[in-house]
């Protein structure tokens, strides 16, 4: 197992290069300016100036090669000097935005506390409620329940955040008033009311998308489970005298976790890609909202080093993944 | 051996209707037989002759829903198991009444190692302590003769062979010490020589912890080998009960007479077919009021299509549900 993860750690370094630089390559061949954004009255030496201040005069090559210097080694040696309290970063380039003129991972990383806070939240309520739905669903398959649970994955499914999000907006925000409709960012959490109001402003976003992985890990996990529930080592377990619940909750969810533990462990990149359109809907400012202003103003950087975030996240996860499915199940051993 | 003492396991007209989408299948009718202590009860029949579903039935393993245990009594340890309630019942399984599958290959849980299976119903049934469990579950691996017992506990049922995790399910049915135990076609999915070796192990075990035991079978051949009675099963009902040796050298049903026959002989001259039983079981959608292995029979007359026949004595131990006597061919003087 060891060397199968030592192994996938080391793939994945030439994976990521090749990521990094079709993600470069596909941002040099998009059209756009940077300068675009730049009020009419400047003069055009003025703006040659100034992109030859963003780097973009040297060749393609070059540029690439001093981002991954940049993002490889300059940036950890940043948030190393930032925890430790060191100064080898001092005076070296970081990579910059070009909208704010700022560094990209330090604007990152002021967003990426409300995207985990209401996205990273939702998948949380959304697997814990899941759960159980998909358990009780298959052990009672064709009740009632099942039923139910079945119309409210249809809905999960088949509505958008953007319709499911101004719904409730209208309801819960402009009709009956109970919830804000606006995420305040500024808002500080040190007691007791400031918790609540920061519970209130969340519920709204984080029911929208908690809708979304409820009705896809329910609908596995009872999967899961029904294709568990008839195997002859269930009649065993019951031939040999155990209860229901340890025959249930013991045997078979046990079987069933494998698969879904995967799928759960595979959405998790998804929480960072910020639900797009639920950050736009709820005006939450998470990284998901960055990401669209940065490629709407041309921002090559930003867009860059955020979409090569993501993909290292995805590489990771998709590692953990399979990790995950040979320590659990005790029949696959890579090596 | 059978010495006339009260039967461990007695049932009395047990009945088992299935609730199917097309209909309701009697699957078991008016089944009634005991197993006296110490004694091996081989259970003969073809598939479909509701072998299995008599022996789920005795103990509730069958799902509510579909099945439905209608009549009947199982007198086990002074009470009626089907009168009893799901949690006394719980503590009978696997307790006091062991059972041994078809398929070791698919019948443990492929996640857990195998120590650990082995004593859960050790804790629960005799609330044994982590360790003194896992020292019995090295006896009982030792007792069914699988080698490096105490390595082989952390070992996973895939890392066994077939007849292996055959033992190992039989050292689980026995772990508690059980007065009965059924064992449902348990070398059917093996090869010969490891049924063999199986057969052995379990004659050996009868000698050294003396439980009585039912074994299904559609296997003459194994029968032969290790049974002390043996009852005939045809469409859910019994259709012939004698002791091993009568059952072979006197047949009295003629399923019973045909399933004989069906035996390739491995002495003489080979014959140039294999001798049949043309037909098919049924499936019985109403209770039977008729014989219902006549569609099959070379023997039948008129009121085998009027009565469903009651079992008659002709023997000591023996019995048979059919009205015609093969010592005169002709139908039995009731």
């Amino acid at each position: 197992m060891l060397t199968f993860t030592i192994r996938r750690l080391f793939l994945s370094v030439p994976t990521l290069l090749f990521i990094g630089l079709v993600i470069f390559l596909l941002l040099e061949l998009a059209p756009g300016d940077p300068m675009a954004q730049v009020p009419l009255t400047v003069p055009p030496e003025v703006k040659e100036k100034m992109r030859l201040a963003l780097g973009l005069g040297e060749p393609g090559h070059i540029r690439f090669m001093k981002w991954l210097v940049q993002f490889f080694w300059i940036e950890p040696l940043n948030l190393f000097d930032h925890i430790f309290g060191t100064g080898f970063a001092e005076g070296k380039l970081r990579v910059i935005s070009w909208q704010t003129r700022s560094p990209v991972m330090d604007i990152v990383m002021q967003r990426i506390p409300q995207t985990l806070w209401v996205v990273g939240l939702a998948y949380v309520v959304g697997v814990l409620i899941a759960l159980p739905i998909g358990i009780y669903s298959a052990y009672r398959q064709y009740s009632v329940f099942d039923q139910a649970g079945t119309f409210v994955a249809m809905i999960g499914y088949s509505v958008p955040p953007f319709f499911s999000g101004v719904l409730l907006i209208v309801i819960f925000s402009v009709k009956l008033g109970w919830l804000p409709s606006i995420y305040d960012t500024t808002h500080v959490v040190n007691d007791w009311a400031s918790f609540k109001v920061q519970l209130m402003q969340m519920i709204m976003p984080v029911m929208v998308l908690a809708l979304q992985t409820t009705a896809q890990i329910s609908r596995f996990m009872r999967a899961s489970m029904l294709d568990n529930l008839n195997q002859d080592y269930v009649r065993t377990a019951r031939a040999k005298g155990m209860t229901e619940s340890v025959v249930v909750m013991v045997h078979v969810l046990r079987n069933s976790m494998i698969p879904v533990v995967t799928v759960i462990a595979l959405g998790v990149p998804g929480i960072f890609g910020g639900a797009i359109i639920t950050e736009q809907v709820f005006k939450v400012n998470g990284i998901g909202q960055l990401l669209i202003t940065a490629i709407q103003a041309n921002d090559l950087p930003m867009v860059q080093t955020l979409t090569f975030i993501f993909a290292i996240l995805i590489v990771v996860f998709n590692l953990i993944a399979d990790v995950l499915y040979g320590v659990l199940d005790p029949r696959i051993r890579y090596d | 051996m059978p010495d006339g003492a009260a039967p461990v396991l007695d049932v009395k007209g047990l009945k088992t209707v299935f609730q199917t989408r097309s209909g309701k299948i009697h699957a078991v009718n008016d089944v009634s037989f005991d197993l006296r202590p110490g004694e091996l009860l081989g259970v003969v029949g073809e598939s479909g002759s509701g072998k299995s579903v008599t022996m789920m039935s005795l103990i509730g393993l069958l799902p509510s829903p579909p099945a439905d245990v209608c009549a009947g009594q199982v007198l086990f340890g002074g009470r009626d198991l089907l009168k009893t309630d799901a949690d006394a019942l719980r503590g009978i399984r696997g307790k006091r009444i062991g059972f041994v599958f078809q398929d070791p290959m698919t019948s443990l849980n492929p996640v857990f190692n195998v120590g650990f299976q082995i004593c859960e119903p050790l804790r629960k049934h005799m609330g044994l302590s982590k360790a003194a469990a896992r020292n019995r579950a090295v006896e009982l691996l030792e007792l069914v003769g699988i080698p490096d017992a105490r390595r082989r506990l952390d070992d996973y049922p895939h890392q066994f062979s077939g007849g292996m995790r055959q033992r190992v399910m039989i050292a689980i049915a026995l772990a508690c010490d059980p007065e009965v135990l059924i064992a449902d076609e348990p070398t059917t999915a093996l090869d010969v020589t490891i049924q063999a070796q199986i057969l052995e192990l379990v004659k050996d075990l009868r000698e050294k912890l003396g439980m009585a035991i039912i074994w299904i079978t559609h296997d003459l051949g194994v029968i032969a080998g290790i049974a002390d009675r043996v009852i005939v099963m045809y469409a859910g009902q019994v259709v012939e009960q004698a002791p091993v040796q009568e059952l072979f050298s006197n047949p009295q049903h003629p399923y019973t007479r045909s399933l004989l026959k069906t035996i390739p002989s491995v002495s003489g001259d080979r014959a140039p077919r294999l001798q049949v039983i043309e037909g098919q079981p049924p499936i019985q959608m109403k209770a039977p009021d008729a014989c219902p292995f006549l569609p099959r029979c070379a023997h039948g007359f008129d009121r085998c299509a009027a009565e469903n026949p009651a079992r008659l004595a002709v023997g000591q131990g023996h019995d048979v549900a059919c009205f015609w006597d093969p010592a005169t061919g002709g139908p039995r003087h009731v």
